[in-house]
């Protein structure tokens, strides 16, 4: 027999060191890892490029970068931000809990596992060499809308490489953790047993399989447009420039799901170990979590709600957008009444699922503002949208993230960050944020169009006040950095259990877990399930 | 050792992944210079396939290889299982953007183009002369497209490509049952035979292109119907050679001895792929032929 298979004892966890251990590894931790550097690094990559647009931005008339290259800043932050940090992040995340939530030793199809990281490299080096083409960067925004989109230089056919390129490490990721909360779950450990995060990456894997492909045809349809004469958006040729946009925001508004239900996740799991009370309404999260998904299907037009529809199309969508709501209310009300009558405390990860609850909210009213669809004839492509998504994506998901590392770094690591820098890291963003994107309400609902370098003199103030937000949210970041590293080096021994309060499997190992979670089955009973 | 609770199946470092990673890295480098004419491009292209197919051969070999050594439980098999029906379910969603492109495209766009709804002026303004009807003469600007005189009518050749495709789906189940039965030379038949009706029927489609670019006029620069139709079929004909080549190196398996009655799932994984082939194609044959 050979040694690739493992008994519940045999222990082994010899493996390669060096750069062979990562290159060549099928550890979901050492997977993990790679993972949440990944996502790290490129958080600092797409912040520099945020840094270059608010520096831009920070008075009016144009001063440091030509809009050509502002332009193409503006789309490479997107891609970065959501293809490179927070999908990349959360498969970190993914990877590193859920053996350790479901009582496994490792995630279904490790080798699969491996090779779906070590896409993601390859992907942003096609990525970011266009900045140094001729021609520069993509700079059709990362909606890459036609016949705009068409006009890219060299940099055009890289682009939809690098997509193709990470959608297939998508979907292979998603596969992968459908496979193992399907197949390798604890004995015991039922579906309605899971924890939140597994259910909220269930769900969300579902929406990458379904949607990722359809962004694949969308993105060859530009290719074969602009290099092999087909007229999938060229009117001349019977198509049309409008059919990319449903095409997109078919996968587009799906994708915003599948950037925040992972966060939902993790702060359904941080909440009650700080309140030291379970999970209020699991069900209901549950239910409600699908049913968001479900709907985010049937969404995606009001992304486009001025660009010329049927009157039944505009009213159909704003419906559908509005019935999101719905679902989203219940799991922010049961957010709220599992801190109910808690005995607090507020640790860092607590601190910023706290502020997560409140500022998603805020965007999740202004989206409600944008989903009515005469209001985003106002609204639409203004700085209000970008106050928008920034509030559900930056506070929203990343701070989910942030929260997520502070919470699980200890058991991860077996060192306790630093708590004191970790709160002044939370306040720091917590206040900058607001100041960044607040006044781009403003900015938006007094008319600032998005994705221009110059604008109105009318304008100036707030985006003055909006860039020193900016400054002092990108400077905080370098804190987190620092936090981590010291934590890593330095950081004091945490226990197994690390938070009095937290329930689950993962609580149960050692800090640091051993290299295969568990070796032999744990058996999963009411009382050791959720949190 | 075969349930989940004695023994968990974890493999050991492998470097195939990264290799295939570098594969397809020179792959679409090579792909994105050759269209900025970079001379290099097909080179590198070149390399990249080179180095992809060598990783499928080694990571394929690798799994092969364990799973004929007996070290596969119940567990990664249904693990495989799990895996293979997402990725076709992935397939599935690719495909249905592009249908989703051809059912705007023929129930919304071109009407629109054609003055309905009344709202649009494109028609009025654009291509006062332009009247709308599937699929002929439906190119609003035809100075700047090809312009085909006909289209391949569906009750000639894809009626026949429809029957061939059909009968491959029975065939493989036919070696499916064998194979269940023990019966080694009626599975490496029905085997044979299904792959062979599969590289038939890609050979067919490869002369009706020839036959609609030559004779036809009808090109993937022939407006939106051209464009949809080669998408389309051209997808298609893609993972009906993906298929046959799989189906090509099961049959090889199945010869040297590989698959046993209760243990074959690289049969049926590639068994399933071809069913998905199959029907996509009854969609296309309805939907872009002949309605
Ligand atoms: C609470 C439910 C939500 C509603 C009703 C909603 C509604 C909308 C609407 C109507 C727009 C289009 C505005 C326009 O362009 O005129 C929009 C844009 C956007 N939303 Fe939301 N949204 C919601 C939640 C979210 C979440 C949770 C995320 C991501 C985590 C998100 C991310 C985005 C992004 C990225 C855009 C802008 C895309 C672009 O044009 O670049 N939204 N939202
Ligand atoms: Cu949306």
């Amino acid at each position: 027999m050979s040694d690739a298979v493992m008994h519940g004892h045999e222990h082994h966890d010899h493996h390669p060191t060096g750069w062979k251990r990562w290159l060549f590894t099928t550890n979901h931790k050492d997977i993990g890892t790679l993972y949440l550097t990944l996502a790290l690094v490129m958080f600092f990559v797409g912040g520099a490029m945020a840094m270059v647009i608010r520096l831009e931005l920070m008075h009016p008339g144009l001063q440091y970068v030509d809009p050509q290259f502002f332009n193409s800043m503006a789309t490479l932050h997107a891609l970065v931000m959501i293809f490179g940090v927070v999908m990349p992040g959360t498969v970190g995340f993914a990877n590193w809990l859920i053996p350790m939530m479901i009582g496994a030793p490792d995630m279904a199809l490790p080798r699969l596992n491996n090779w779906s990281f070590w896409i993601l490299p390859f992907a942003f080096s096609l990525l970011l060499l266009t900045l140094f083409l001729p021609g520069g960067g993509p700079a059709g925004g990362w909606t890459l809308y036609p016949p705009l989109m068409l006009q890219t230089g060299a940099a055009m056919p890289f682009v939809i490489f690098a997509i193709h390129f990470m959608g297939a490490s998508s979907i292979m990721g998603s596969i992968n953790i459908i496979a193992t909360i399907f197949n390798m779950r604890a004995p015991g450990m039922t579906f309605m047993r899971l924890p939140l995060f597994v259910w909220t990456w269930l769900i969300t894997s579902f929406l990458l399989i379904a949607t990722i492909p359809v962004l694949a045809g969308a993105v060859t349809m530009l290719l074969t447009d602009k290099y092999f004469g087909t007229s999938f958006f060229n009117a001349a040729g019977g198509g049309d420039p409008v059919l990319f946009q449903h095409v997109f925001w078919f996968f587009g508004h799906p994708e915003v799901y599948i950037l925040i239900l992972p966060s939902f996740g993790i702060v359904s799991q941080i909440l009650p170990t700080f309140s030291r009370k379970p999970l209020f309404g699991y069900e209901s999260m549950v239910y409600a979590t699908a049913s968001i998904a479900f709907l985010s299907f049937f969404v995606w037009a009001h992304h486009k709600f001025t660009v010329g529809m049927p009157l039944a199309g505009e009213l159909f969508f704003m419906y559908a957008t509005m019935s999101i709501a719905v679902p989203t209310g219940v799991k922010v009300f049961n957010w709220i009444a599992t801190m109910w009558r808690g005995s607090l405390t507020f640790e860092t990860p607590m601190l910023f699922a706290i502020a997560f609850v409140v500022l998603f909210t805020i965007g999740g009213f202004s989206g409600l503002m944008l989903g009515i669809t005469p209001a985003d004839f106002q609204y639409h492509d203004t700085y209000f949208v970008v106050a928008h998504f920034h509030y559900v994506l930056v506070t929203g998901a990343v701070f989910g993230m942030l929260g997520g590392v502070y919470y699980w770094l200890p058991k991860w690591t077996g060192h306790m960050y630093d708590e004191t820098l970790g709160k002044w890291h939370f306040w720091l963003s917590a206040i900058s944020v607001n100041v960044l994107f607040f006044p781009q309400h403003f900015l938006g609902l007094a008319g600032m169009p998005r994705r221009i370098p110059d604008y109105a003199l009318q304008f100036a103030e707030w985006n003055f006040i909006s860039s020193i937000g900016g400054f002092v949210f990108g400077l905080s970041q370098l804190l987190f950095l620092y936090i981590i590293v010291k934590c890593i080096r330095a950081g004091a021994k945490a226990s197994d259990q690390v938070w009095d309060g937290a329930h689950g499997l993962e609580w149960t190992l050692p800090s640091p877990p051993p290299y295969h979670s568990f070796v032999s089955p744990p058996m999963v009973t009411d009382a050791t399930a959720h949190s | 050792m075969s349930t989940s609770s004695s023994g968990y199946y974890l493999p050991e470092p492998s470097h195939w992944p990264i290799t295939g990673s570098i594969g397809l890295f020179s792959v679409f480098a090579g792909a994105a210079m050759w269209l900025n004419q970079v001379g290099v491009g097909p080179m590198v292209l070149g390399f990249g396939l080179a180095v992809f197919i060598y990783m499928l051969f080694g990571w394929f070999g690798t799994v092969i290889r364990e799973s004929e050594g007996g070290i596969f439980n119940r567990q990664v098999d249904v693990s495989f299982r799990w895996g293979m029906f997402w990725f076709i379910f992935s397939e599935v969603m690719f495909f249905a953007g592009f249908f989703g492109a051809l059912f705007y495209a023929r129930v919304l766009s071109v009407p629109w183009l054609g003055g309905a709804g009344g709202e649009l002026s494109t028609h009025e303004f654009l291509w006062p002369a332009f009247s709308p009807s599937w699929p002929m003469n439906v190119i609003p600007k035809p100075e700047d497209f090809t312009v085909y005189k006909e289209v391949i009518p569906a009750w000639g050749v894809p009626a026949v490509n429809t029957i061939i495709l059909l009968s491959s789906g029975g065939t493989v189940t036919l070696a499916h049952w064998a194979l269940k039965k023990n019966q080694r030379r009626a599975l490496c038949w029905w085997l044979f035979a299904t792959l062979t009706l599969g590289f038939l029927f890609v050979g067919i489609q490869a002369s009706e292109y020839a036959h609609a670019y030559e004779e036809l006029g009808l090109t993937l620069n022939s407006g939106i119907y051209g464009t949809t139709f080669f998408m389309l079929t051209g997808f298609h004909g893609l993972h009906v050679t993906i298929g046959a080549t799989m189906l090509t190196v099961i049959w090889a398996r199945a010869l040297s001895g590989h698959f046993k009655p209760d243990h074959h799932f690289g049969f049926e994984a590639v068994a399933w792929y071809w069913h998905f082939v199959d029907v996509v194609w009854l969609g296309l044959f309805v939907f872009v032929y002949w309605l």
